[in-house]
């Protein structure tokens, strides 16, 4: 999820930019991707590694201070660029923690932000998106929606580990061809925001979609151990589910080689 | 009825041939094609030797084939089974960014495995027919019968007249040797040099000549394939085992160096010198994926504010390359896989010829085989390249 700013658009937003009422996940808390424990570990093996970089056997020495070095800066940052390289992060166990203790505050859930140039008119991908029961097509994160008529909609998600997700949501704000946004209605599994935007790039380079969403499960039921797990991958899923609506808008179908012939596999 | 022959990935420098099932209509804009000649390409031989990462074994290999249309999905409208087509390797949507500015090659919207290609390149580009599942893992056409999805915007009608053999290179190598020769912005009075002479150098060459270049030069260490070059190519060669390449080159161009260099050999490059030693020790122990010596010479040779064009495939990371060269000397460096759909048109009236006599690609042909064959020919072409220039399968026979 990579949030670069960008200047205020010369096009006009009736709401800002994030309609659901959280603002968009800052650069900081984003770089942290080792958990509590992990840099607590992180500071004492860097210290240890600093010790005999400084006094222990020559031969070792500077592979000892290269491997301080990085294991001080994770700990102290919290961030490691082997993790990042990797795509792992293991941040998701502090709120996990901290959730378990306090109900899940509001900067502790899930947030998407996720864009993609789709070259379509703004139109066709407002009314793409108003079709909610048609989203789940595209969108493999969805099972299904079912309209319920007055703006109100029934949504069921596939969860991390196969877990079934419900609720209710509302349209409750929405500018003509220029976005949409929506949030759940108490009482579902998840307490859920989202907004998309639809912006028309010049000189034909299509429309530019920007998705943001937001999940926060309540507490009781599922409590905080489903953020965490909510986290995990829920971005790389939402930017799988945008390139799948492009590819349905621009070439008509997904891109598939499922139910292809091949030969002999082992 | 509804099984086929296909020639199979098995790992490593194995081929073999299988009777799989036939292919199906999986997206309403695919077409299925019944292929009458497929080749055997160069790049065929990077997965062959293992040099491209993401194939697994039963992947069906080919990504130069052309046939009749047998079947068509729902949205294809401008092609009826029956049909003879050619169908470019590159699978393009025709429909996105890249396509709407003829980079076929670079479609947004037909790789499916898009995420693992981002991870690697940063951005993904098109799906390729047979070419491992970093690019969309597509069954290849080295078979009886292919799927070849947006039927509607890539395979090309082929006029009657015209035998198989005239036109199938259209869906690779002769656009990509047009591609590389265009990409060098040839001017008149240019000295073009060319590495490697395979099927893909020597059209290169004829290539170059057609954009008006005044020599070509093509380098090769296989006399037979030298001949090809001189005979058919009307090119000026140097064998590299037999002459210091820059040396020559630099004789013959009064000290200037040629004004634009082509690598048409690509990452698995030889050379006996001590920076092809060293690739081919770290390639095969795995600390660096390419063997770059022709590359490398490439970029020295070239002359100052010159081209380097670069139609040899590379995958991935690439060691001890003298972009200080290229800085200093102000190169232009221009690559990627052909957006082969941008040639179809002009190069197959090349073919027919305007009343004059049209061009022939089918110099560079020394083996037909009947697709039983593959693992043959496979071994053959990657260890026999004096004899073994380009192999042609036939697994249907024209009616
Ligand atoms: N860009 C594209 O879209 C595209 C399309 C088709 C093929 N290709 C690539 O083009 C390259 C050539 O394809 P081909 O079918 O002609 O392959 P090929 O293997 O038949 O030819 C390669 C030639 O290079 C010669 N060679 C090896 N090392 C050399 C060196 N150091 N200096 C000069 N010559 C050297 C070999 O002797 C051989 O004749 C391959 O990398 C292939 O993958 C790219
Ligand atoms: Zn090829
Ligand atoms: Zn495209």
């Amino acid at each position: 999820m990579s949030h670069i700013e960008s200047p205020p658009s010369t096009s006009r937003h009736p709401i800002p930019m994030d309609a659901s009422g959280f603002e968009p996940a800052s650069r900081c808390s984003r770089r942290v991707n080792v958990s509590h424990s992990e840099r607590n570990v992180s500071r004492i093996a860097g210290a240890a590694l600093l010790l005999n970089g400084l006094c222990g056997p020559r031969s070792t020495r500077p592979l000892s201070l290269l491997s301080a070095a990085g294991l001080l800066y994770r700990g102290a940052t919290g961030h490691c660029h082997g993790y990042e390289a990797l795509g792992i992060s293991t941040a998701w166990k502090d709120h996990a923690d901290e959730g378990a203790a306090a109900a899940v505050p509001a900067q502790h859930g899930v947030k998407v932000h996720e864009s993609v140039v789709i070259q379509r008119s703004p139109e066709d991908l407002f009314q793409f998106w108003k079709n909610l029961e048609g989203l789940p097509a595209a969108m493999r994160h969805l099972e299904s929606v079912t309209e319920s008529g007055a703006g109100k909609s029934h949504w069921v998600a596939r969860g991390p580990m196969g877990i079934k997700l419900e609720w209710d949501a509302e349209i409750f704000t929405e500018g003509d061809h220029e976005f949409i946004a929506w949030r759940s209605l108490p009482g579902g599994d998840v307490d859920t925001a989202g907004s998309v935007h639809f912006r028309p790039l010049p000189e034909n380079r299509g429309t530019l979609v920007e998705v943001v969403l937001k999940y926060d499960p309540p507490g009781g039921k599922w409590a905080a151990r489903l953020a965490s797990l909510l986290g995990v991958g829920a971005e790389r899923e939402i930017r799988e589910d945008l390139r799948r609506v492009k590819a349905l808008l621009e070439a008509g179908a997904p891109p598939t080689v499922n139910g292809q012939t091949h030969g002999r596999r082992p | 009825m509804s099984s086929m022959m296909a020639v199979c990935y098995r790992g490593a420098g194995r081929v073999d041939v299988e009777d799989v099932p036939r292919p199906t209509i999986l997206n309403p804009r695919d077409a299925i094609i019944q292929v009458t000649a497929t080749a055997l390409c160069g790049s065929d031989l990077h997965l062959f030797n293992g040099f491209i990462p993401t194939m697994q074994p039963g992947d069906i290999l080919g990504h130069e084939f052309m046939g009749r249309v047998v079947e068509v999905g729902p949205e294809v409208r401008n092609l009826s089974p029956g049909d003879r087509v050619v169908v470019p390797f590159t699978i393009a949507c025709g429909r996105c960014f890249f396509c709407q500015r003829e980079m076929w090659s670079l479609c947004d919207n037909s790789n499916p495995n898009a995420a693992m290609a981002e991870k690697l390149y940063g951005y993904s580009s098109s799906g390729l027919f047979g070419y491992s599942h970093l690019f969309g893992g597509y069954a290849g056409g080295q078979a009886e019968y292919v799927r070849v999805p947006y039927a509607d915007v890539g395979p090309f009608k082929i006029p009657d007249g015209l035998g198989d053999e005239q036109v199938l290179f259209l869906t690779d190598i002769l656009p990509t040797a047009y591609m590389a020769a265009e990409n060098c912005g040839i001017q008149p009075g240019d000295t073009v040099a060319v590495w490697g002479c395979g099927p893909v150098g020597l059209l290169t060459i004829n290539c170059a000549f057609w954009l008006g270049a005044e020599r070509v030069i093509a380098i090769d260490h296989v006399p037979e394939r030298l001949e090809l070059a001189r005979r058919h190519g009307g090119a000026e060669t140097i064998n590299f085992e037999e002459a210091d390449v820059h040396e020559t080159l630099r004789a013959m161009t009064g000290g200037l160096g040629p004004d634009a260099c082509i690598d048409a050999v690509g990452l698995e490059s030889h050379g006996h010198s001590l920076d092809a030693m060293y690739d081919k020790v770290k390639t095969s122990v795995y600390l660096s994926t390419d063997r770059i010596h022709a590359l490398r010479q490439a970029i020295y040779c070239c002359r100052k504010g010159g081209t380097l064009s670069i139609p040899g495939v590379y995958g991935g990371f690439l060691d001890k390359l003298p972009l200080g060269a290229a800085f200093s000397k102000g190169l232009q460096l221009r690559m990627g896989q052909t957006h082969v759909h941008r040639y179809l048109e002009p190069l197959l009236k090349r073919i027919q010829g305007n009343g004059t006599p049209g061009f022939d690609p089918t110099y560079i042909i020394s083996h037909r085989f009947s697709l039983e064959e593959a693992p043959r020919a496979y071994e053959m072409f990657n260890t026999d390249k004096g004899h073994c220039t380009k192999v042609v399968f036939k697994p249907a026979q024209a009616v």
